[in-house]
């Protein structure tokens, strides 16, 4: 690691105050992508303002019916909540899908969100990197992809959003609170995460004197018809190929709405409206789902080694809605797919 | 800056920063020490305080040879800086043990023969020990689940599976 200069936060406009008046620092709360980042000499801040003391840990109902999460709460600490578990099933599923568990108690909600890809040429400072270091080009195109996106892509990056939290946080409208010197703002969880296009170096739009200070999920938890299913190389312990959050609200065998998303794929969690919209009013079946995975499925480009994605995403769409319908969630223990 | 394709230096400051003086209780033992910034807690313990229980494996978050208890809580100690836990309470495989006898962990591991080389156990054990104190594994599948940070390279999974499922019987 480089040598860094350490402070603390005291509250969230010391840490707004902190920032601003040093563009060559970083946040860090959870540390767990930060600092291992810097070990590889990815990142290199000159100072590290440490807001993992700030009063942002509590989960809290909200008068519309849904809950506020501290952006300081640990992933675990949120998969376990008694709350989560009951109301949004899917969301702890998803967690509990990602990381170990010494990760997951040391990782921030808000740090979830801001993870850098774990593109293989990203971490690796000797190639070119459009993301890392922009204007370099992209190795990942014409290099060793088969963990690339296969949608949203650009000329400039074909990398991959590494969450699953936030697949889950996606499929179920979650919104951002983010705190800046001109005040707060709070931002829908489609327009957090930024498609590569020319500026891949930037994930999100986040700007860089703001904060996330919670995650506010809203009061529908599907808790009775969701599932969330990761595939990746290992069982455990992986970042995705593909993962599926689904999550269904049904009358009979009758689809009312439909919620769905996909990580491992693009630059964020890839949702789009008019694939749920096609279920909505359709029988919960095979027909509807595969309906479904075409449209979301739409413009889907492999790149060589991932060309393989695009047919395993189409599979384990169907597979994860019809998990949802059948009430029958994939457990992130037993890993046998029913 | 460098040129595409090359690293790029690390960034030179013309004086080193400070180090910090932070405390922390290490296996119930109350000490001061001063740390650069970027000393991980990894570092401190077996550098410092000449804890070598606890190993370097990867470095990076991937293999849970590092795991320590920071109150109470299983984490990777490689990946966390010294001085964002000040005042923390720290457990290691060196703390686990207490007045001459083991900890039904190590002796479980013990009895199931649950190593080959050795590397990893210290994290093995104190992973299992935050897992047992987590209280949500009960069976084997979700032993396996929650133990996944913890890579055993001489592939003694089964009998660490055994092991922890024999400290938590008697636990």
């Amino acid at each position: 690691m480089n040598p860094f200069s350490y402070a603390r936060a005291s509250d969230v406009a010391d840490a707004i105050r902190q920032i601003a008046a040093d563009p060559a620092a970083r946040f860090v709360a959870g540390g767990t992508n930060l600092i291992d980042l810097m070990k590889y000499d990815v990142e290199h801040p000159a100072r590290l303002i440490d807001i993992s003391q700030l009063p942002l840990k509590s989960i809290e109902e909200t008068p519309e019916g849904g809950l506020l999460i501290g952006a300081m709460v640990p992933n675990s600490d949120l998969a376990y909540h008694p709350l989560i578990e009951q109301r949004y099933p899917l969301l702890a599923s998803a967690i509990l899908a990602g990381a170990s568990q010494q990760l997951r108690n040391m990782a921030s909600t808000g740090g979830n969100l801001l993870q850098r890809t774990r593109c293989f040429y990203f971490y690796d400072v000797v190639t070119p990197c459009n993301k890392r270091k922009p204007g370099s080009g992209c190795s990942a195109i014409s290099g060793v992809n088969r963990i690339n996106a296969i949608l949203g892509t650009s000329d400039a990056c074909i990398a991959t959003h590494p969450s699953d939290m936030c697949v889950a946080l996606a499929a179920l409208d979650a919104r951002v609170h983010v705190a800046g010197p001109g005040g707060a703002r709070t931002v829908a969880f489609p327009d957090f995460h930024r498609l590569p296009g020319a500026t891949p170096e930037r994930d999100t739009n986040l700007e860089s004197d703001e904060i996330i200070t919670g995650i506010e999920i809203p009061a529908k938890g599907f808790n009775a018809n969701y599932s969330y299913l990761k595939i990746r190389d290992r069982l455990s312990y992986a970042f995705a190929l593909v993962s599926v959050a689904a999550a269904l609200e049904l009358e009979g065998d009758t689809i009312k709405e439909a919620r769905l998303a996909l990580g491992g794929v693009a630059h964020k969690p890839w949702r789009d409206p008019a694939a749920e919209a096609a279920m909505r009013g359709q029988h919960a079946g095979e027909s509807a789902f595969t309906k479904a995975a075409d449209l979301l499925l739409q413009g889907a480009q492999g790149y060589g080694h991932n060309n393989f994605k695009i047919g395993l995403a189409r599979r384990a769409i169907v597979r994860t809605l019809s998990q949802a319908a059948r009430g029958m969630p994939q457990s992130q223990s037993v890993k046998k797919i029913r | 800056m460098a040129q595409p394709g090359t690293a790029e230096p690390l960034r030179q400051t013309d004086v080193l920063p400070e180090k910090i003086q932070i405390t922390l209780t290490v296996n119930g033992t109350r000490t001061g020490l001063a740390v650069a910034p970027w000393t991980t807690l990894l570092d401190a313990l077996r550098d410092r305080l000449d804890l070598t229980g606890t190993k370097k494996g990867c470095d990076h978050g991937q293999c849970g040879a590092c795991t320590v208890l920071v109150d109470g809580r299983r984490i990777n100690s490689c990946l966390t800086l010294a001085v964002m836990k000040d005042g923390a309470e720290v457990t290691t495989v060196e703390g686990l043990a207490s007045n001459g006898t083991l900890h039904p962990l190590q002796q479980a591991f013990i009895d199931h023969d649950a190593f080959q080389c050795g590397y990893c156990t210290s994290g093995q054990i104190c992973s299992a020990a935050g897992l047992i104190a987590e209280g949500k594994a009960r069976t084997a599948d979700e032993i396996r689940e929650l133990m996944s940070g913890n890579i055993c390279r001489c592939g003694a999974y089964p009998n660490i599976v055994a092991a922890i499922q024999q400290a938590m019987e008697r636990s």
